[in-house]
């Protein structure tokens, strides 16, 4: 099995061109940091609303978490049933690639925002109150800072998951390094298989990598714990 | 009894029940679908069991096949949607099952790798060199379920396309979509392009055998469709079958596939004389009725047993 699978990673016509590996990666990770921004547009707001006022935690995390339920595949396909006849062209493959990796990301990003704004040390929220600032001021000035690491947990997690699951998008005949996992099932050619599967492994992990150096810079060097 | 042993011993009964649940990968069990009349079991006194593959069309055959043995008071016993060929072929060796409705090209491939022939009756000599001494195919079909490039019927009067050669001034406008491995096979992209001369603009690569080729085809995501001839989504949705005059997908007559020991002149008869009777369009509407319609397969092939034969 190493054997074909090196041979394959190792043949440069395997990385050039339209299908090649450098163009899939590309187009996985366009769908991957599009599907996080959108989840993060949402999850954010919401997120810093429960863990800063403590309200509608128990409905909004209960649904979140039920979220984590919906089966990726079975809304890709309805998705793209329903959405067929009212989008032209590739659209209706992407956007309900896009809504499935959204629903996806969704729960990590929000438990790790609204338990990262929680968990704040009551001692430095009550010396801003005791300071004179205002509910937002302590908000976005001592609550959110104090959070980061966890958030930046959450969004570590929820990219490790999308950028996993964003080889579904070539079952629709959309890009991504899905379709070497696709293609090479179709033509049973395992090595194609196999490379492929180890490329998205490599992907994630190197974003992730990618995400902790950014993390590195933006964490105030006080609350650095954990990575 | 404390808690330990109350969840161990629930641990325990729920494993021994799961042990008693059987093998369901297991196809001579007797446990499959359609155990008609007799049930499971061998062949008793000159039963003829036939077999399918664990596809809606083959069933229906499989069911027409039924229907007319019965009517020739030859006694039938059922074992259907078995699975893929390797099992049933296994099946017909081991005498599970004798006799099963086969398609001419892929059959041939199965037996002789080598095998070129394209146009039907060259498929179906080649067929019969390479079966083995025990088996034998009888008389062929004209109905045919092979690969068909397609297109709305709107396409088709746009553009004045009868046949897949039609379609070169126009491709280089339109998006094909097929199953992943058409980018790469002969019998696909490659193929089109040098019988047929057709570049199209894009492959849309979407999962075979599920609705979404046909569903994309409908809402002009793509414009030209790798869709098998007898698939009801065709009649459904008023789509044209392009013809391939020149044979690039090899022909897939549909043929009654028998074990020489099962074969006898009344079953040969009654089978040529449904194979008579069948042709694409027929198959097609029938096939119809079950997918889209929701009719009974048993009750689809009475019907045509008794408009088609004596």
């Amino acid at each position: 099995m190493i054997g074909p699978v090196v041979e394959w990673l190792t043949d440069p016509a395997n990385w050039e061109g339209d299908r090649g590996v450098i163009s899939q990666t590309l187009a996985h990770l366009e769908y991957s940091f599009i599907a996080l921004l959108l989840a993060a547009l949402v999850a954010v707001p919401l997120g810093l609303y429960i863990g800063h006022t403590g309200r509608g935690r128990v409905v909004v995390v209960s649904a979140a978490g039920g979220f984590r339920a919906i089966p990726s595949l079975g809304v890709l396909f309805i998705a793209v049933l329903l959405l067929l006849p009212r989008l032209s062209g590739e659209a209706a493959f992407e956007v309900p690639s896009l809504i499935v990796l959204f629903i996806l990301a969704i729960p990590p990003i929000l438990s790790g925002v609204y338990s990262g704004v929680q968990q704040v040390d009551p001692s430095a929220r009550d010396a801003a109150k005791g300071m004179g600032m205002t509910g937002r001021q302590v908000l976005f000035e001592v609550e959110m800072p104090c959070a980061l690491p966890l958030i930046f947990s959450g969004m570590r997690s929820a990219m490790l998951q999308i950028i996993a699951t964003a080889t579904i998008a070539a079952i629709v005949g959309l890009g991504g390094l899905g379709r070497y996992l696709i293609d090479g099932q179709a033509t049973q050619d395992y090595a194609e298989m196999a490379s492929g599967a180890l490329l998205v492994a490599l992907l994630a992990l190197a974003v992730d990598f990618v995400f902790g150096l950014v993390q590195r810079l933006v964490v105030s060097p006080g609350l650095a714990t954990n990575g | 009894m404390t808690r330990t042993t109350a969840f161990a011993a629930a641990l325990l009964a729920g494993l021994t029940l799961s042990a008693c649940g059987g093998d369901p990968m297991d196809d001579s069990g007797g446990s499959g679908d359609g155990g008609n009349g007799d049930g499971g079991g061998g062949n008793g006194g000159g039963a003829v069991t036939v077999g399918s593959a664990n596809f809606p069309e083959n069933v229906l055959l499989a069911e027409i096949y039924t229907a007319a043995l019965k009517g020739a008071d030859v006694k039938v016993q059922q074992r259907l949607n078995i699975g893929n060929r390797e099992t049933y072929i296994a099946g017909l060796e081991d005498g599970s099952i004798d006799l099963i409705p086969e398609y001419t090209g892929a059959l041939t491939l199965y037996f002789n790798e080598e095998a070129e022939a394209t146009e039907p009756e060259g498929v179906y000599t080649e067929l019969q060199e390479a079966l083995p001494d025990n088996l034998t195919v009888l008389e062929r079909s004209e109905a045919q379920n092979k690969d068909a490039v397609v297109v709305t019927s709107a396409t088709a009067e746009e553009f004045d396309l009868e046949s897949i050669g039609d379609l070169e001034p126009v491709a280089g406008d339109m998006v094909l979509g097929g199953p992943p491995e058409w980018e790469d096979r002969y019998t696909g992209v490659p193929g089109l392009k040098e019988v047929y001369g057709l570049e199209f603009s894009a492959f849309r690569p979407l999962a075979a055998g599920s609705n979404l080729t046909a569903q994309s085809l409908k809402n002009g995501q793509i414009d030209a469709a790798n869709i098998f001839s007898t698939d009801p989504a065709i009649v459904e949705n008023d789509f044209v079958v392009l013809e391939d005059p020149e044979n690039l997908f090899v022909a897939q007559n549909i043929v009654p596939l028998i074990t020489t020991e099962a074969n006898d002149d009344t079953v040969t008869e009654t089978l040529n004389e449904v194979s008579g009777s069948l042709d694409t369009e027929v198959l097609t509407d029938m096939l119809a009725r079950v997918s889209n319609e929701g009719e009974d397969p048993a009750d689809v092939a009475q019907e045509f047993v008794e408009e088609n034969m004596g």
